[in-house]
């Protein structure tokens, strides 16, 4: 079997260690990644000229994403590595690239879809004003370029992103007004016997939450941010503690409910999809191994699931090791069952987050019909409620009517979002309005793009 | 009127490039995006109200921060790196 007829997309956590395992197998993958220097995003690497250490960027992650990027590094030798490509469309053995304004396709018989995830946006009123960002952008910001998104930034949302990063600000030195988080503390201790299980993890957890309070930095719980102020930019955020409406001056806000799969690939590629209560999404499925349901298709890392960057690891590891027994090469099985053990206890872990920061129900009752939910369409929540008065409750429907969900990010900011409200106008559960097809470019291709020669 | 601050990483070599025809500075390694919100306050209007827009994802997913250069090109200005002498130009947007 030729290198080329394997390729890995996506050289974050997952894509790494697949192509890692396939090297140690003496196959050359391809290795396509939109950056410019690999890690993913929650291990992105800062450009060559940075000099703050592994330690300043990643903290407690520091030696995991050191060994993430030296294997990079180490493998580049080995693989057809290709930064700064952009998969813009899959189909059957093919995959059309863009590389520098260059269009070209890669074949392949074989295909490790690591895609990784973005934030997961609920609107708030305000939300598209210049000083808001996802939670994820502000620790971009921060790690891949050194700044803070604003002078006083002020934390919003749920999930582990929100105390991490917002630690994270503290410490470089910016000033965090207060951390909102949607989640009541009681739920927080409901999750312990499940999140007990990785105690690592449940550990940094909480001493990101403690460090903050012993900063002096105000953490509330069960609170709601209920609006974001300010003309051209932002001025100050309206939030709710019960029924109590308080506000906070400050010039940035962060905010994000976790995170969303990017499934777009998977979705062109013809992979079944299932519902995930747990995820409150459509995924592409995957078996225990890593395979899609399609033949020579796998998934692997947080794009087919959000799981994080450790089992990110594991399952690129794992998927590689699939593949290669499926394409007859003698594979270390007991290293298979290991992974997979592995990502159980990974699962329930999960499954112990989710209940210490529970998805906000009642987001899609609560949102003001004058909200923008679509920022590239600039669709409101009343277009969406309007359009489902007209009798639509499937998603793809709703978008062609008031296209929600139409524009240049094809919905990754706004479609989670938008499903809530189709579901809730239309009195139907949330796993039964559908999920927005992905469309071929998946991401915009700008004019005067030149053919391969 | 920045919106973003640099905490760090201050000492990096300073290149010049033009923002909507007026002389401008950033430094190695920044970004697009970091080299003209580290001196304004926004990337372009929106399509249908013109009403200013920042970025929002800065991992090149949202699409909102697409700026247009000299030779024509429009970028995403989150992920593509400034260079010396770029001219740069926001797109005012549209209202309807």
């Amino acid at each position: 079997m030729k290198g080329s007829e394997i390729v890995i997309v996506g050289a974050g956590p997952a894509g790494v260690r697949a192509a890692q395992t396939l090297v140690a197998y003496g196959l050359q993958p391809c290795l396509i990644d939109e950056s410019l220097r690999g890690g993913g995003q929650i291990y992105r690497r800062q450009p060559g000229n940075f000099k703050r250490s592994a330690k300043a960027l990643y903290g407690f992650e520091a030696s995991k994403a050191q060994a993430v990027h030296g294997t990079l590094d180490r493998l580049r030798a080995d693989i057809d590595y290709r930064p700064e490509t952009l998969v813009w469309n899959a189909e059957e053995q093919t995959l059309d690239t863009l590389c520098n304004g260059v269009a070209g396709q890669v074949p392949y018989q074989h295909l490790i879809v690591a895609t990784g995830a973005t934030d997961r946006i609920l609107p708030v009123p305000g939300w598209t004003l210049p000083g808001v960002y996802s939670l994820g952008a502000a620790q971009i910001a921060l790690k891949f370029q050194g700044c803070a998104i604003g002078e006083r930034v002020v934390f919003a949302g749920s999930g582990p992103l929100l105390y991490l990063v917002a630690y994270q600000y503290a410490k470089a030195g910016a000033k965090v007004v207060a951390v909102l988080d949607s989640s009541p503390l009681a739920a927080q201790t409901r999750a312990l016997p499940a999140l007990l299980g990785q105690p690592a993890t449940l550990a940094k957890g909480m001493y990101y939450r403690g460090w903050l309070t012993a900063h002096g930095i105000p953490v509330h719980q069960g609170v709601q941010l209920n609006g974001i102020q300010g003309q051209q930019r932002v001025r100050s955020v309206e939030w709710l503690a019960g029924e109590q409406r308080k506000t906070l001056d400050c010039d940035a806000v962060a905010f994000a409910h976790a995170l969303r799969s990017e499934t777009q690939l998977a979705d062109l590629l013809g992979c079944e999809f299932s519902w995930s209560a747990l995820n409150r999404a459509w995924l592409p499925s995957r078996d225990d191994s890593g395979r899609s349901s399609v033949k020579g298709v796998y998934l692997a890392g947080d794009g087919a699931g959000i799981m994080g960057a450790d089992a990110a690891e594991m399952a690129g590891e794992l998927a590689a090791l699939t593949l290669l027994g499926d394409t007859g090469h003698p594979i270390d099985q007991a290293r298979s069952a290991r992974l997979q053990q592995k990502l159980d206890g990974i699962a329930r872990f999960r499954h112990g987050l989710e209940t210490a920061f529970p998805f906000p129900e009642d987001w899609a009752a609560k949102a003001p019909d004058a909200m923008t939910v679509c920022r590239c369409e600039e669709v409101s929540a009343g277009d969406i409620r309007q359009t489902v008065a007209q009798g639509h409750w499937d998603v793809n429907r709703v978008k062609a009517m008031c296209r929600v969900g139409m524009g240049r990010c094809q919905g990754r900011m706004c479609g989670l979002a938008a499903a809530e409200i189709v579901a809730h106008a239309s009195g139907r559960d949330i796993a039964s309005v559908g999920r927005l097809r992905g469309q071929a470019p998946i991401k915009p291709l700008p004019f005067g793009v030149e053919a391969e020669q | 009127m920045a919106l973003l601050k640099r905490l760090a990483e201050r000492g990096r070599e300073v290149l010049p490039f033009t923002l909507d025809g007026q002389p401008a500075s950033g430094m190695q390694g920044d970004t697009l995006l970091t080299a003209v919100l580290t001196g304004g306050d926004y990337l372009r209007g929106s399509d249908f109200s013109a009403e200013p827009r920042a970025g929002f994802c800065l991992m090149g997913a949202c699409q909102d921060c697409w700026v247009k250069l000299g030779d024509g090109r429009r970028v995403r200005a989150c992920a593509t790196l400034l260079e010396a002498g770029q001219d740069v130009r926001r797109e005012p947007g549209r209202c309807q």
